[in-house]
């Protein structure tokens, strides 16, 4: 290749894109003592982890929480009466905590020495890409580019309607207004944390999935319990239907809706949020006209285990490197990217690389689920704790959740873990741990677990396993 | 194995027998038999080639041969079809030699075979209704039956050629290891519970990598490309015998585990010369040959016992050294074929003309390609003698996994001043050169070692009071 060998103390290092796979490839980098660029078109690092997802998402989740815990505090006796919400103040709330992380995150790249250039970044060859601003074009000259562009909202082409009414996720988190009426359209993790937001909000909400389940792809003990209590908080949850068409009318945005039995209607609504997914930024940048990148039907660019794309100075990271798009995926790609541009031995090989969907309650898992094992020819078995069972759960009046874990018979190593419930998030760490670690189920069964803590339930489960859980008689048989 | 034992004739299969010592192929050189020829028992059929040896293949069954399964330069496997025999009598079962000893860190040690299942036919419990044995139910409470982890067989492999997803069972830290020293974390077993890979286990597999197989090489040094030497004149390519490539490898295995230092030291045999001449005749008549290389084998034996970590090997893994209760001493033999170290056993326990007629024997087997298996296992140190072709001092290297040898040159008459006798006298001097592992063994300790062993040479009482 052209330009000054990668991996030595000369190395400079561009990185497209300043979201999770970006900026810690940046930071990495800079660590390494490498000359690094990062490129964004935001005024901080952040990218849509911190501006428009993972960040505000979670922080209009956790109002939503409060809100509900409220009210459902009038079951211990104790009542605030109807909330009252000022819109533009929870707006203002949530842009400060972006703004504190992602000036925050602004003072570290500083602090490295991270160039960066704020524009639109687009590929000129192997070595050299342009940043436009404002009419403006600069060149940055690297030996090895990280490009870690993220993905956007998809919307369908039947869907699309140039009507503020219609929200992807990025308007739907700008928090307009609180429509009386919101159809989300798509059940996946998007539009299920977005919808929670809402209907605490006091919108009626109403969700259409094309799919025959909640979170299509995720563990069905989990979504059965979510689903239970998103009927509750919802309006309408309708699976295996479609919304075919949307048109603006008077009182707001009519959407005909085919339902699994074929019917069609047409119903009304105030705002409608399109959450069926995301595509990744692979084109428009000149990734495929400059380089020998190569990108799948799918979008994503290809790379391998080491995040090299087909052009040797070209890596990618993140969304756009294909799924899961999530951002702790992306940051850990980032390390692998900079540790292999400096020549080590690294790889993407993760053994549990958790997933948390923030509704409410949580569904949170990592490693393999049941069908995964056995779709590897692995012969595990499944042991479950019901949260009925524990202290914790039952103090806090929340014992809609489950704990299971997935152990290969043979070896008792534990291979995955899956929760549903209040506070089931913070459980996938210890699993994720538990499970890079070769961990077997006595080791889970026999530490001692602080009690009443949520993360007994991964010590109860693994007791399941041997069929001497204190708080559950499990199924013996199961083994 | 030769279970073809139907109606007459009764056609039995010879198959290949384990050969133990993790040897799993070896190639045809010989067939000593042909078509229509009949076979007796411990019959050579076949000479092979294996990576230690070359050795006659002995037939485990008897009778007509009707068919051979192998051509001259066939490479065989354990299990692999040889001949077929047909016989009156009834085929002896083969009797495949044992492996040698369970291949090491395997699994887990089972803890007992579970107890045998009744026996095949039942006996009828009921006389009123002899049914046929019932189809076994699973036993409902089995708990204590269920296979121990460690035992259970491995999952059964995916479809070659697709890359295994099946997650490692092993810590980020040390499949990064494992990447970083250039080891297939999928191919090391586990040693931890329930089969967990630990580092340990990594290292274990980088050092035993050069052993895998055929193409394996020792460490990684990168490959070293070679100029094309057409080039300059004319080349041949010859490929190396298996031999030559099992000697290829333990050396540039040892050169690369091991920190070599080699001792040079010089003994004066005069006296020890003149003893051997003179016994020469009584080792003749026991079938032996009191040659300078028998009569150090008793002189090392002694050494060592006086000097126990010499007679050692380490483990560097769990930093332990590992003391042998035993002197089996490797002695290096000059073949047609090349190098080969059979081992004589005991040598301690054996007196000098003991040693001579064994030296003697393992030396002619060596020569004509006569040596077993056996005859090359277990060695805890190794004498090279390349006296015989005028070699002085020299640098051994160090049989792994021994921990040193000793090289013995050409001695020679030189004069050497004699205080008492204030002149020179003429001496005979043979030159010994010490190679051992210094991670084991200090320079002064080494030194130790040789002025005992020469001391002990100068004035053989000295095996008498210490050795």
């Amino acid at each position: 290749m052209e330009g000054a060998e990668i991996g030595g103390d000369a190395t400079r290092v561009a990185v497209l894109g300043a979201g999770p796979g970006g900026y810690p490839a940046a930071f990495f980098a800079a660590e390494r003592g490498l000359e690094v660029t990062l490129v964004d078109k935001a005024e901080q690092p952040g990218g849509v982890c911190l501006y428009e997802g993972c960040i505000p998402s979670k922080a209009l989740l956790h109002a939503a929480r409060l809100i509900r815990d409220a009210d459902s505090a009038g079951e211990m006796g104790i009542s605030f009466g109807e909330p009252q919400i000022d819109l533009d103040a929870l707006r203002a709330w949530k842009d400060d905590v972006v703004g504190k992380l992602t000036g925050g995150l602004g003072l570290l790249r500083r602090q490295r020495n991270v160039s960066y250039r704020r524009g639109f970044g687009r590929i000129r060859s192997p070595n050299t890409l342009n940043v436009e601003s404002g009419g403006e074009v600069t060149e940055v000259e690297f030996d090895a580019l990280v490009v870690a562009t993220g993905s956007s909202p998809a919307a369908p082409e039947a869907l699309r309607l140039d009507s503020e009414r219609v929200m992807d996720s990025t308007a739907a988190l700008e928090l307009p207004e609180i429509p009386a009426k919101l159809l989300v359209i798509g059940g996946g993790y998007i539009g299920l944390e977005l919808g929670t937001v809402y209907a605490a909000l006091g919108s009626e909400v109403s969700v259409v999935e094309m799919l025959p389940q909640l979170l299509p792809g995720v563990d069905r003990d989990l979504v059965r319990v979510l689903n239970r209590r998103l009927e509750r908080d919802f309006r309408s949850i309708e699976l295996g239907a479609s919304v075919l068409d949307l048109q603006e009318v008077e009182e707001g945005v009519a959407a005909t809706i085919r339902s699994a039995d074929g019917a069609e209607r047409c119903d009304t609504f105030d705002r409608v949020l399109i959450a069926v997914g995301r595509k990744p930024n692979s084109t428009g940048f000149g990734l495929r006209r400059r380089t020998n990148a190569r990108i799948d039907d799918r979008g994503f660019i290809e790379t391998d285990a080491q995040c090299r794309t087909g052009e040797p100075s070209v890596f990618a990271v993140g969304d756009v490197a294909g799924e899961p798009m999530l951002a702790h995926k992306a940051t850990h790609e980032a390390k692998v990217a900079i540790e292999a541009i400096c020549g080590e031995p690294s790889a993407f090989e993760p053994l549990a690389l958790p997933a948390v969907i923030f509704t409410d309650p949580e569904v949170a898992w990592c490693g393999l689920s049941p069908g995964e094992a056995a779709a590897l020819d692995i012969d595990a078995v499944t042991a479950s704790f019901p949260w009925p069972a524990l202290g914790r759960a039952r103090a806090v009046g929340r014992v809609d959740g489950l704990t299971k874990l997935v152990i290969e018979r043979a070896t008792e190593r534990v291979l995955g873990i899956q929760a549903v419930g209040a506070g089931a998030a913070d459980l996938v760490g210890e699993g994720a741990l538990a499970i890079e670690l070769g961990a077997r189920a006595s080791d889970l069964a026999d530490t001692i677990h602080a009690h009443p803590t949520l993360s007994e339930s991964l010590m109860e489960a693994a007791e399941v396993f041997f069929g001497r859980s204190a708080h559950f008689i499990g199924r013996r048989g199961e083994r | 194995m030769n279970d073809a034992q139907t109606d007459a004739p009764e056609l039995t299969e010879f198959l290949l027998p384990d050969l133990g010592e993790d040897i799993e192929e070896a190639d045809v050189l010989q067939v000593l038999v042909k078509v229509g020829d009949v076979v007796v028992l411990e019959q050579p059929i076949l000479e092979i080639e294996t990576e230690k040896a070359t050795l006659d293949l002995p037939s485990s069954v008897a009778g007509e041969i009707t068919a051979i399964h192998v051509g001259v330069g066939d490479v065989i496997r354990p299990g692999d079809r040889i001949i077929t025999v047909t016989s009156g009598v009834a085929p002896v079962p083969a009797p495949t030699p044992a492996p040698p000893e369970v291949a090491e860190t395997e699994a887990e040690p089972e803890s007992e075979p579970p107890p045998a299942e009744a026996p095949a036919e039942p006996a009828p419990v009921d006389e009123a209704a002899p049914e046929p044995p019932a189809p076994e139910e699973p036993a409902p409470e089995e708990p204590e039956q269920e296979q121990p982890a460690a035992t259970s067989p491995p999952p059964p492999p995916l479809i070659e050629g697709e890359p295994d997803l099946r997650p490692v069972f092993a810590s980020p830290s040390v499949r990064r290891l494992a990447r970083e020293i250039g080891v297939d974390i999928r191919q090391v077993s586990g040693t931890g519970p329930g089969g967990r890979i630990s580092d340990a286990d990594v290292k274990r597999a980088a050092r035993e990598a050069p052993r895998a197989g055929p193409g394996a090489q020792v460490p990684r040094i990168g490959p070293v490309e070679l100029p094309d030497f057409a080039e300059f004149g004319p080349v041949e390519r010859m490929p190396l015998s298996r031999l030559r490539r099992t000697i290829k490898r333990n050396m540039a295995l040892s050169w690369h585990e091991v920190p070599h230092v080699t001792l040079e030291h010089e003994a004066d045999i005069t006296e020890l010369e003149e003893v051997r001449l003179q016994f020469r005749s009584r080792a003749e008549d026991a079938g032996g040959k009191l040659t300078v290389t028998a009569v150090m084998l008793k002189i090392v034996a002694s050494a060592l016992k006086a000097h126990p970590q010499v007679n050692s090997s380490l483990d560097a893994e769990t930093d332990e050294l590992i003391l042998k209760g035993y002197i089996h001493v490797g002695v290096a033999v000059d073949t047609p074929r090349g190098l080969v170290v059979p081992v004589i056993r005991d040598v301690g326990d054996k007196n000098i003309i003991q040693l001579s007629v064994e030296l003697n024997d393992i030396s002619e087997r060596a020569r004509n390609g006569d040596l077993t298996l056996e005859d090359f296992r277990g060695s805890s140190f190794t004498v090279t003698n390349l006296g015989g072709l005028g070699t002085s001092h020299f640098t051994p290297i160090i049989h792994h996994p021994n921990t040193a040898i000793l090289g013995i040159g050409r001695a020679q008459r030189r004069p050497e001043w004699s205080d008492t006798h204030e002149t020179w006298i003429p001496r005979t001097i043979m030159p010994l050169s010490f190679t051992f592992d210094h991670r084991v063994i200090d320079g002064a300790d080494g030194a130790r070692f040789m002025t005992w062993m020469t001391d002990a040479i100068r004035q053989p009482l000295v095996l008498a009071l210490e050795g």
